[in-house]
């Protein structure tokens, strides 16, 4: 690492622990809770307001990346947090910094991925009057952070962290963000930060009560039809392996959310992958039959469900959630669960009187896997498919690789046509749908992980919105492979167009995008070029192959669209399985 | 691609309403909106306010009134806030509520909870004695007079300022303020303790 503030001092590996010196400054002691909370990483960008923070970070063993954009270092954190589990670190100056920050904490606001933001602010006597670079940080962040705190003085400041970083972690995950004027970090103190605590009206349920566990047991139990959906907060409790073994056990068939893509292994009998607007045939027939879901971790966001009334419709709902504000928020929960998915899902296996009699239901869910295969046409002769070097990847790598995506058909592909059977291993933005996500979480996510394989599949226009993020990778050496599957447009869009806009093409098509192979070279990555089936392999693996960041432009189909679909606000039973089916629904 | 088309597939015969509820045939259910009085302790603090109104607008619930003021802990303070939402609507606020940071403790009181709002009314002065009489009716008080106008203060229930409003009315009403809604349930239940 090329940064000051990472290098490790010599002295340190020789001599034992030594003590810390004392705090003298609000930015000593916010680096002090920093350091409390075992931060390893923080990503950011420098600035006036922020300037004392960073100037305590030189001292302090916590390693720094220097982002090209306020909105990578976001990103990043949310990534580095999602891949961890612990909450990732983002600073950014007041103003202009703070601002770019914005979309990367409402994307892990969304995602209910942990990630504590540090801003600078304009001094206290400032705050106000429109002073140079100052905004109203906290007014603008409150509705998308579970907290932001405006650190009001040095010896408190501390403390503000301390907590911001505790409750980013606890119960639902989530972001918060402290706002530090510089007058506040710059001024004396000695009062050292105290442990993380989370604030004392945050309370966070931690087991479902045993009588309603035992209802619901013997509801699931009883049913004919069941089946489980396991949502982002089966990853976020680490209870991936509580479920595997819970339907195991049971013989329940298992649907994932998006989000919870990796906390059941898609090549095992049960899986039916994930469901929704872009999900597989066969689990979304399976959400339209059940008589009984065990949703777990789940919000029921819209591109899950389609239309509520035919989300479905003849299940009895189990709904495990930490958030009790989750439950029938969106779809009505006959038997809500509260608590911690990892210690309900070890309550409902002891609860559980019997397996559910559903070995006709099983054989239902292999004949619609047998029916709505996941298929692609691949002719010689056409130009490549996308599809195809998402699975050639898949196969060419080991089970813990991370992938990570920008927003738009690429991201369904990704998710649609690799293999995953580990949790963390899936990285992109869901709830918010943030293009431009793919390139900095990527930084993140190798930093989190650096023994792991990264590679990001990305859209030529969500790549374009976050490239200068390469820069980045290049000067950390971070072995990141990009595939740009590259269509000339913003796809997703187009295919709505063409599908739903009577082909007008208004603004989605991009003709006159960069070289990404010369461009990944003139960061000082290596490029790479695909454009027909003949070398899709060897080019991968000469990607791989090479230590630090890569980029594959691949030229694929431009016409080709994702499918299955259900239309927006449709019925998850009437998923399109090409443009034809379209006109039918 | 194989597979049955759209129209083909198996069916299911369930349904649900627009609030994501089963549509049981014996038991259908509808919510139609319910006034509620809810009761929020929160951290006295800059901002809390705001947190609370932005929750409110953000997720779309109808605010009928607010208020806040201190109560006998100077570190807290005491929200009641009118709704009117059908009752998952209700639900909702009451744990979204409950879930933001500064907010200590949230409840909704019983229909016969305590609740008095107040107005101050500005009429014309012209005939001082007759907004002196129907003041007297709704056991309102004039505050404060001058030649060209009286001003009036009344408390009571919502029901109350809105009769004794439409009967000021004949004076020509040049200005009105209302508070909105201050609860708090009756017997010895607080926010605080239940009993
Ligand atoms: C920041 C942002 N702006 C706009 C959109 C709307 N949008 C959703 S998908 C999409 C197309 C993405 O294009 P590209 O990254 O090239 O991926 P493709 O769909 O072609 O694979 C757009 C514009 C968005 N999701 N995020």
């Amino acid at each position: 690492m090329s940064e000051r503030a990472s290098v490790p001092k010599e002295e340190e590996e020789t001599e034992p622990e030594t003590e810390q010196e004392p705090v003298t400054t609000g930015a000593q002691s916010v680096i002090r809770a920093l350091e409390n909370a075992e931060t390893d990483y923080v990503f950011g960008v420098q600035g006036g307001a922020i300037m004392p923070v960073y100037d305590a970070l030189y001292d302090s063993d916590i390693n720094h990346v220097t982002m090209a954009h306020e909105q990578g270092a976001s990103h990043a954190a949310d990534a580095y947090g999602v891949v961890t589990g612990d909450p990732g670190v983002c600073f950014a100056t007041s103003g202009p910094g703070a601002t770019n920050l914005v979309t990367g904490i409402a994307d892990a606001n969304m995602d209910s991925d942990p990630v504590i933001a540090l801003t600078g602010q304009v001094p206290t006597e400032f705050v106000g009057n429109d002073a140079f670079q100052e905004t109203d940080t906290v007014g603008i962040t409150q509705p998308i952070t579970k907290e932001s705190y405006f650190a009001a003085d040095s010896d408190t400041v501390g403390d503000d962290v301390s907590e911001a970083f505790a409750l980013a972690d606890a119960g639902r995950q989530g972001p918060t963000l402290v706002d530090l004027p510089k007058d506040v970090t710059q001024g004396e103190t000695e009062v050292e930060p105290g442990s993380p605590e989370t604030p004392e009206t945050y309370e966070v349920p931690e087991e479902a009560d045993d009588e309603n566990v035992q209802e619901a047991a013997e509801a699931l139990a009883e049913a004919d039809r069941p089946v489980i959906l396991s949502g982002g907060g089966v990853i976020k409790a680490d209870a991936s392996s509580a479920l595997r073994e819970f339907a195991k056990e049971y013989e329940i068939p298992v649907i994932t959310t998006m989000p919870g893509i990796g906390s059941f292994p898609e090549d095992h009998e049960l899986s039916l992958e994930w469901a929704g607007m872009h999900g597989t045939g066969y689990a979304n027939m399976a959400i339209s039959n059940t008589d009984c879901m065990l949703a777990i971790g789940t919000r029921f966001d819209d591109r899950l469900t389609g239309g509520v009334d035919s989300f479905a419709p003849d299940a009895e709902v189990i709904h495990v959630d930490i958030d009790p504000a989750e439950i029938s928020k969106n779809v009505y929960a006959d038997y809500p669960l509260i608590g911690d998915a990892r210690n309900v899902l070890r309550q409902l296996f002891d609860a559980m009187p019997r397996a559910p009699d559903a070995d006709e239901w099983r054989d239902q869910c292999q004949t619609w896997k047998d029916e709505y295969p996941m298929d692609y046409d691949t002719p010689d002769d056409e130009p490549l498919k996308p599809q195809y070097v998402v699975e050639q990847f898949s196969e060419m790598t080991p089970d813990d690789t991370i992938v990570c995506t920008g927003v738009g058909q690429h991201q369904m592909w990704a998710s649609q046509f690799w293999e995953y059977t580990e949790p963390r291993t899936w990285v992109s933005s869901h709830g918010l749908g943030t293009m431009g996500y793919g390139v900095p979480a990527a930084i993140g996510a190798k930093l989190a992980a650096p023994d792991q394989e990264v590679v990001c599949f990305d859209g030529d226009g969500s790549f374009l919105m976050t490239v200068q993020g390469l820069s980045v990778a290049v000067r950390e050496q971070l072995d990141i492979t990009y595939v740009v599957l590259n269509n000339e447009a913003v796809g997703m869009v187009r295919q709505w167009q063409d599908g739903f806009y009577e082909g007008r093409r208004m603004a989605s098509e991009y003709p006159w995008i960069p070289q990404f192979d010369k461009l990944a070279e003139a960061f000082g990555a290596r490029g790479f070029t695909l454009e027909s089936y003949d070398n899709v392999e060897e080019t991968i693996q000469e990607a791989r192959d090479y230590d630090g960041p890569s980029v594959i432009d691949a030229h694929i189909d431009p016409g080709e669209n994702v499918f299955p679909m259900v239309p927006s606000g449709g019925d998850n039973g009437q998923f399109a399985l090409n443009e034809d089916h379209l006109d039918m629904i | 691609m194989p597979g049955p088309a759209p129209d083909e597939r198996m069916r299911p015969k369930g349904r649900r309403n627009t609030q994501g509820i089963r549509v049981d045939p014996e038991a259908e259910v509808t919510h139609e909106p319910r006034q509620a009085v809810l009761s929020a302790l929160v951290k006295h603090r800059p901002g809390v306010l705001s947190e609370v109104s932005a929750l409110f607008s953000r997720r779309q619930f109808n605010i009928e009134s607010l208020t806040v003021g201190p109560t006998v802990d100077d570190d807290t303070a005491r929200m009641t806030i009118l709704i009117e939402e059908p009752e998952p609507g209700i639900d909702q606020a009451k744990k979204q509520l409950q879930k933001l940071v500064p907010v200590i403790s949230v409840r909704e009181l019983e229909g016969e909870a305590v609740r008095r709002e107040l107005a101050l009314v500005k009429v014309s002065g012209e005939k001082p004695d007759d907004v002196n009489a129907v003041a007297d009716m709704y056991n309102g008080q004039a505050v404060d007079a001058s030649t060209d106008s009286v001003t009036v203060e009344i408390t009571g229930s919502k029901q109350k300022i809105d009769a004794a409003i439409e009967a000021f009315k004949q004076f020509d009403v040049q200005e009105i303020v209302r508070t909105g809604a201050a609860a708090l349930e009756r017997g010895p239940k607080t926010l605080e303790k239940d009993v």
